[in-house]
């Protein structure tokens, strides 16, 4: 017998946790982007593991649409980090200030 | 006592996995070099690619390391390189008193709300899928056909979308990248 679904469901939760206080303790922004990706697998392997309880195919292809938009999101972002360094010359979020009331 | 109840096996992948995917975690947090978390990233990955095999999504696993750690980690590590940031990152000094000390609390919280939640629903929410009466997904050949099968048909529309998504997404990225380009020689 494999081992039971909470492990992996409370596996998930962790990745979740570490990913999101990265999230909020880092300053580069490319260090935050991947904190994103890293609570996106938290979320597909959450995904993954409900397919196999619930013997639904439903949950794999959610993932798959979730690494698509994974791909979309990180061209565009790193798009933009690449557009903000050329003027800054640094990828620091603490320096993006112009917006500050 | 946990080896005896479920099988030795299954017991190993899954520490193996979640050792790589929390030490691959904790990595990209803690490494200075912005290269170095990249690189413990991809071990996270992996991970995820190993408990996704031991639980049956053989295709995902598959496309997680190619499209994961091949395309989307090489892309970081490209604009890394390109940028040129791959000195250290000053990861000691804090702009905001006591940020890491909130962060740390609310990210304790979400986990320990998120296992508290799924612990009181048994961690299983919901019904079986009424398509396959619950029988467990398939694995290998068959689970391609399976997911191929769900992604052509009850999720067309989404798939149709995320197309136009990925064109809309390499538009974008080549215009941000030219409108400096542009200005540039207007400058000149």
């Amino acid at each position: 017998m494999s081992v039971p679904a909470a492990w992996y469901l409370v596996l998930g939760a962790v990745l979740f946790g570490i990913g999101a206080f990265g999230l909020l303790t880092r300053r580069s922004a490319l260090i935050m982007f991947m904190c994103i990706e890293l609570m996106l697998n938290a979320v597909t392997l959450t995904f993954v593991t409900f397919s196999r309880t619930l013997g639904d195919i439903g949950g794999q292809a959610t993932v798959f649409f979730v690494m698509v938009v994974a791909a979309a999101e990180v061209t565009v972002g790193l798009g933009i980090v690449v557009a903000v360094f050329r003027r800054r010359s640094s990828t620091s979020v603490d320096e993006l200030s112009e917006m500050k009331g | 006592m946990i080896a005896l109840a479920y099988s030795t096996a299954g017991v190993l992948v899954f520490a193996t996995a979640a050792l790589l995917i929390v030490l691959g975690a904790l990595g990209v947090l803690a490494a200075r070099n912005p290269v170095h978390s990249a690189l413990f990233l991809i071990m996270t990955l992996f991970g995820v690619a190993v408990a996704f095999v031991a639980q049956s999504a053989d295709f995902l696993a598959a496309v997680q390391i190619i499209v994961y750690a091949g395309a989307i980690v090489v892309l970081f590590l490209f604009v890394i390189m390109f940028l040129g940031v791959d000195r250290h990152d000053p990861i000691g000094v804090e702009p905001l008193v006591g940020q890491r000390a909130f962060a740390g609390v609310g990210a304790v919280l979400t986990t320990a709300g998120l296992i508290a939640l799924m612990a009181r629903a048994h961690w299983v929410t919901g019904a079986t899928a009424v398509s396959t009466n619950g029988s467990p997904t398939t694995t290998g050949a068959a689970n391609v056909k399976e997911l191929g099968t769900a992604v052509f048909t009850t999720y067309l529309f989404a798939f149709e979308a995320t197309a136009a998504l990925l064109v809309i997404a390499v538009v974008g990225a080549v215009l941000l990248a030219r409108r400096e380009r542009r200005s540039d020689e207007e400058a000149s």
